[in-house]
């Protein structure tokens, strides 16, 4: 038995968001690698006995692993804060950042990042504007093809790719059903990759890419179905494309205001420059989601990367 | 703090993908179409006690008599322990398969033990005879809409599913006739017509009782055996129960039966009603899915019938559900009144119609923030269409908390019809594949 079996961990799963399953998926998981590395995990529900559970099961480290609103909003963790129980991951102010794609978009494209030109329009700007006259100009400026998707969130839900002038209405009405901002952002062509930051005290840096390769979108069924999607870890770059990929992760982490682990996602375009998407501050942990492969692929045993987060967040 | 060292172990190829499956290529086509979409992870947030679930199939079990249900248990185990839970007979135990006949002939069935195969819920039944009758491309008929647990077992068994508009009297006899003399023109083989005639799922409608022998003979005409699913017969809200598809031609049906809605669907113990022939087929494919059904829940349920009140229970369900079937109407007439509905006199469900644009199963992600949820209506079409229906059960919520989830769905319907409105969309988005809500919202 390691020194680690005093650690006691909660790890925070479901919640009520659209992601609640795959919250759930992830946080069995973890807590799973955890145990196999000698960690006492248990996984906890987000609900009315939150509180009283915290007070009465006094873990030592929290680690929140809720993909979509309160979970990755900052809100719940907020509530760590408040209730002072260390936690896994990124406070409520980096968050809050990263939870807002126009936001995180907006402060990478200022420190010198690329990332699709985009707008962000709420329902209610198109009760007062009305549509067609917002839309066509959308299309004047921004071009085809583009793509629409809730201003936060995750698991590609509400997202859909607009390769015809005729379609963007129905992809609003789509994305609207997720959430009250549509972000709007031109499509760049190129290669998928998944970067995973980690730091475990000694500065965050990257971990190898992850390409993904599927035929046709990369949806919640190329995401979450084994088989759909191929991946290639390391990612099939060169090694400046790895290097700026991963500088890009690195940045996006460092700027927003990151703790521990992070996942940068990004398309590589022709010219090998890398167009930041979206930066997940609870990355999906599920059989097939992204950071495990690139824990996996720096070599990292199961459970001894999530360990080492734990031991960090326990020892702040 | 230590950072540890990365280990060497099994680090993934440099160059080379992982679909992280290494079996992918190896599934059969019949299971192509199955995965995990987008609407079934939105179920997940269905279970929560927050949100109310109009979506769920599952039956108002706090009203049985829990306390019987123990002591029948545990003198069954007590007494006959070794003989419950050991292997039984394929065909199912004989003692509940003539308790079987008794619970039928309250639908005016007269049958024989020997033609009863008992199998695992009623939903086994329906894969052995789609396993017996169907090769790849050989069509089903079936309502339009039809019960997505068998549309899930037809496109497992690769048929072609053609469905048959239905109207408040159930499927509509010159529709049927009508694409059975096109789909014969057309050289097309249909085994089986699916119907599920008694308070419809989804569609909550009853084959009326006039209808019921011209579908008979229209299927006998055409030679197609009927496949006729009963899991809600005897739950009819005024208490009659109209006789069965099979009592006009039993050499023609197959008749499904089942416990789960009558008594409790943890047992998962249903039957199958078959003529001679048919019925030795059946007993030798579920031998071999199966060798033979749960003698603990058989002789569990044999008990039940042979000692509780089963009746009284039933009436019971019937009163629950009658008073939740009026909530349901109410809250629709008061907070939605511009959406259309079915008025079923029994069983589980209504069917609803929606405003022209709207799209259920692309507005079900705004009901689960609004802490309602249902099943959407492309569902229980094999091909894709059903967009603009919801079916709405009423069987597990109190008729407060379905008042409350009318409510909160009809501020998600308001607010995504003012959505449509705006942008001036069909309301209708491609489906991709065919959705499976899992078993506790079939």
């Amino acid at each position: 038995m390691s020194a680690d079996s005093d650690l006691d961990v909660l790890i925070l799963a479901g919640g009520l968001s659209h992601e609640r399953d795959v919250s759930i998926r992830s946080g069995r998981r973890v807590a799973e690698s955890l145990r196999s590395a000698g960690i006492s995990a248990h996984v906890h529900d987000v609900d009315g006995d939150l509180l009283a559970y915290l007070q009465q099961a006094r873990p030592d480290v929290v680690w929140p692993i809720l993909h979509g609103s309160t979970g990755e909003d900052g809100s719940v963790r907020d509530v760590l804060d408040l209730v002072g129980v260390p936690y896994v991951g990124t406070d409520a102010a980096g968050s809050r950042l990263s939870w807002s794609k126009p936001v995180a978009k907006t402060l990478l494209h200022q420190a010198g990042a690329h990332t699709p030109r985009f707008t962000t329009l709420p329902q209610t700007l198109f009760r007062e504007l009305g549509t067609r006259g917002v839309l066509d100009r959308v299309l004047e400026v921004l071009g085809l093809p583009l793509v629409v998707k809730p201003a936060s969130g995750g698991s590609a839900l509400g997202v859909t790719v607009v390769r015809e002038a005729a379609e963007l209405p129905q992809a609003m009405v789509g994305c609207f059903a997720y959430g009250e901002e549509a972000l709007i952002e031109q499509r760049i062509d190129g290669t998928e990759v998944a970067i995973s930051v980690v730091d475990l005290g000694d500065g965050p840096r990257a971990l190898p890419s992850v390409e993904i390769v599927t035929d046709g979108a990369y949806d919640f069924d190329a995401r979450y179905n084994p088989g759909r999607s191929e991946y290639f870890v390391p990612g099939r770059l060169s090694e400046p494309q790895e290097r700026a990929a991963a500088d890009l992760a690195v940045l996006a982490h460092q700027v927003l205001g990151l703790r521990h682990l992070s996942r940068t996602d990004m398309i590589i375009d022709a010219d090998g420059v890398p167009w930041v998407l979206d930066i997940n501050v609870a990355p999906g942990m599920t059989e097939t989601s992204l950071f495990p492969q690139a824990a996996q692929a720096a070599g990292y045993a199961d459970g001894e990367l999530y360990a080492a987060l734990v031991r960090q967040a326990a020892a702040r | 703090m230590n950072s540890p060292s990365p280990a060497p172990a099994q680090p993934p190829t440099p160059g080379r993908g992982t679909r992280l499956d290494p079996w992918f290529h190896s599934y059969a086509e019949r299971t192509h179409g199955m995965k995990a979409s987008e609407i079934r992870a939105l179920f997940s947030v269905a279970n929560r006690p927050e949100v109310v679930s109009l979506a769920g199939g599952m039956p108002f079990l706090a009203g049985l008599p829990m306390d019987v249900v123990a002591e029948v248990t545990d003198r069954l185990l007590r007494e006959q322990g070794a003989v419950a839970l050991q292997y039984g007979s394929g065909q199912g135990d004989v003692t509940l398969r003539e308790q079987i006949t008794t619970v039928m002939a309250e639908e005016a069935i007269a049958a024989h033990p020997d033609d009863v195969v008992v199998t695992t819920g009623s939903q086994q039944a329906l894969d052995l005879v789609t396993r017996i009758f169907i090769d790849p491309g050989d069509v089903i008929v079936a309502e339009a809409p039809s019960y997505v647990g068998a549309l899930g077992v037809f496109r497992a068994y690769q048929a072609d599913v053609v469905h048959v508009p239905m109207d408040d009297d159930g499927l509509v006899p010159s529709e049927l006739e009508a694409t059975l003399a096109r789909l014969a023109s057309e050289g097309r083989r249909v085994k089986l017509l699916y119907t599920v005639p008694n308070f419809h799922n989804p569609g909550g409608t009853t084959l009326s009782l006039e209808r019921r022998p011209q579908i008979v003979e229209i299927a006998r005409r055409h030679g197609v055996l009927i496949l006729e699913d009963n899991p809600y017969g005897l739950l009819g809200f005024d208490g009659d129960v109209l006789p069965a598809l099979q009592t006009y031609d039993p050499d023609g049906v197959v008749y499904l039966g089942s416990f789960s809605k009558t008594f409790a669907p943890g047992y998962r113990v249903g039957w199958a009603l078959a003529p001679h022939a048919v019925r030795e087929r059946l007993v030798l494919a579920s031998e071999s899915a199966i060798l033979c059904p749960s003698n603990m829940s058989q002789m569990s349920i044999a008990s039940y019938l042979a000692t509780c009140d089963w009746r009284g229970q039933v009436k019971q369900y019937r009163e629950v559900y009658r008073e939740r079937r009026d909530a349901t109407l109410g809250a629709l007439a008061e907070f939605l009144p511009d959406a259309r509905w079915t008025v079923p006199a029994g069983g589980f469900y209504t069917w609803l119609t929606l405003p022209e644009g709207l799209d259920a199963q692309a507005m079900l992600p705004r009901a689960v923030t609004e802490l309602v949820a249902y099943v959407p209506g492309t569902a229980f079409y094999a091909d894709g269409s059903g967009h603009r229906h919801i079916r709405l059960s009423y069987c597990y919520p109190t008729p407060e908390r379905i008042e409350e989830g009318v409510r909160r769905l009809a501020h998600v319907i308001n607010d995504e019809l003012d959505l449509v409105r705006m942008f001036g969309t069909s309301g209708e988005t491609h489906v991709s594949g065919t959705i499976n809500p899992g078993p506790n919202q079939a």
